[in-house]
């Protein structure tokens, strides 16, 4: 079987935490993804950048709106994910718009978070 | 600043004049030129903003140090480019250590740039765009263009939507965070996306206007810093789209801002059109707008240009009962066939009104309750009519209703004094 993970917690936790804090919970996400990958068990996994650059694209009679932020209504339920190489947003949003369930639901986009290494 | 020493009284204020005279020079060019530097210096910054108003800032401050000394250079506009675009790129260099991306850029860029510098394409074009991204919020949009393209500071902006500088300043940093880490590029839109993008940038420095034209809350009716910069923000957006809605959108503007000193009194207290001293227009202002509106009506025609021919028959009008109402009307409903909304079919039967008498309006008013029950123009429009056909019970109770629902402080004077005379009628006739 293959699972998704979804981490969920709220970012003023992150935001307000004290730096020493917040070094001890990427440390042990480090250890952690370390641990799986060694198990075997990690396929994939990304850290989303915040919410406020979460990006909402539907299609409505052929029609692709734009809005922004993450206003997926709440009577929509997580169904499916793609994780997307695109240049830059407007070409993301293309490819948002050309998943079927963007003309009968909505397509949340949010940029992986890189970290320099 | 102290106070200059005893003896040197009679030449520290010539000196402080000269330095007065240069920095005022050095000012105004800052002015005019900095969202043009600042647009270049993005796209040198690869769409970094925060970057790249930080380099604008260094060039500024650069200018400020050595034109003083050296003279203000023949190309001002150059010379900060070529220094915000070096200091933008070298602090890429420091920040990411990335020599390969800039590898092709020249190691020294020379302070006094030679004229090819000059030959740059307009970015303020990728800034606009960039500004009113579909994927920023609306209210984003509003504060990022007049921060970068309109030269208003992060308090002149809280201050105008009436909001604190550190709300603002919020808004400001996430709206550069959202650009920066989602990607929104730094590009004019592709053909196919155009038409739209462009109806975006034109709806918010619409809105940006409308907000100037007649505000929805405060003392202040009219805020003419706002209309202003709007109207600046319009021909910008006219000269460098050269979209024929876009030259409407000027001309309306234009229009409605040559009314200004006429649609208030001495109190601050409003003055309807039908009323107000035709001779306080702007008239140069409106010959201007006069003769883009045949122009922008060639392109289709769309919902600015009608709006703008509208005006232009108001501003034609040397009385106001000498107003060509059938024309208007007619007007508003190829408006209507274009933009089907509720305000403008309320427009609309406010010109039937005028044309064919309250008793042919009013219907028509009445068949937008539904639509328009919570807003107070709605219920101020319908009051009129009422008012205009005696029934002075109806109209208080109207007027009462539109005052419960304004916002700004001389709407609600107005109003009130409205609906003190349909209550004196009233009592007169009942």
């Amino acid at each position: 079987m293959q699972y998704l993970l979804l981490i969920y917690d709220a970012e003023k936790i992150w935001t307000d935490m004290p730096e020493a804090e917040r070094g001890k919970m990427f440390h042990e996400y480090m250890t952690y993804t370390e641990d799986i990958k060694a198990a075997g068990q990690l396929l994939a996994g990304n850290a989303l950048q915040p919410v406020h650059t979460a990006t909402t694209v539907r299609v409505r009679d052929g029609k692709t709106t734009v809005t922004d932020g993450p206003f997926a209504e709440t009577r929509e339920q997580l169904g499916g994910f793609y994780l997307v190489e695109a240049k830059d947003l407007d070409e993301a949003t293309k490819l948002a718009a050309r998943i079927p369930s963007a003309r009968i639901g909505s397509i949340e986009i949010r940029p992986i978070m890189t970290f320099d290494s | 600043m102290t106070d200059a020493a005893p003896g040197a009284e009679n030449e520290a204020p010539i000196d402080a004049a000269i330095d007065v005279a240069i920095d005022a020079a050095i000012d105004a060019v800052f002015r005019r030129e900095r969202a043009r530097v600042l647009a270049t210096t993005i796209r040198a910054a690869h769409g970094d903003f925060d970057l790249a108003e930080e380099a604008v800032q260094d060039a500024f401050t650069a200018a400020l140090a050595r034109w003083p000394v050296e003279g203000v250079p023949d190309e001002p506009r150059g010379w900060l480019i070529a220094v915000a675009r070096h200091k933008a790129i070298d602090a890429i260099r420091r920040r990411i250590k990335l020599r390969a991306i800039v590898a092709d850029a020249p190691d020294d860029i020379s302070a006094s740039p030679d004229a090819g510098a000059l030959a740059l394409p307009d970015d303020r074009v990728r800034l606009i765009y960039t500004c009113c991204h579909p994927a920023l919020a609306r209210e984003a949009q509003i504060a990022l263009t007049l921060r970068t393209l309109g030269g208003l500071t992060t308090d002149e902006i809280a201050r105008a939507f009436l909001t604190s500088p550190v709300t603002m300043a919020q808004r400001l940093v996430r709206a550069k965070s959202k650009i920066k880490a989602a990607g929104i590029p730094y590009e004019v839109p592709e053909p196919s996306q155009l038409a739209e993008r462009t109806g975006a940038v034109m709806a918010v420095v619409y809105l940006i206007f409308n907000e100037g034209y007649a505000a929805t809350a405060g003392d202040a009716w009219i805020r003419r810093d706002l209309c202003r910069e709007a109207i600046r923000l319009g021909r910008l957006v006219a000269e460098l789209t050269r979209d024929p809605e876009a030259i409407g959108l000027c001309a309306l503007m234009l229009l409605h801002d040559a009314r200004r000193d006429a649609r208030t009194d001495a109190h601050g207290d409003l003055v309807l059109l039908e009323d107000q001293d035709r001779s306080r227009w702007d008239r140069a202002q409106i010959d201007e707008a006069l003769a883009w509106v045949p122009i922008a009506l060639r392109g289709g025609p769309g919902p600015y240009s009608l709006q703008a021919a509208i005006a232009a028959l108001h501003a034609q009008a040397a009385r106001a009962a000498d107003t060509d109402w059938p024309q208007i009307a007619a007007l508003f409903d190829a408006l209507l066939a274009r933009q089907p909304s509720p305000i403008v079919a309320l427009n609309r039967a406010v010109a039937i009104a005028m044309w064919r008498g309250p008793a042919a309006g009013l219907p028509l008013v009445d068949a937008l309750a539904g639509e328009l029950a919570d807003y107070h123009l709605w219920h101020a429009a319908r009051a009129d009519l009422l008012r205009r056909l005696g029934r002075h019970a109806e109209a208080a109770a109207a007027y009462h209703a539109a005052l419960a629902r304004a916002g700004s402080e001389p709407e609600r004077r107005f109003l009130a004094k409205r609906l003190a005379e349909a209550r004196a009628s009233d009592g007169e006739s009942g």
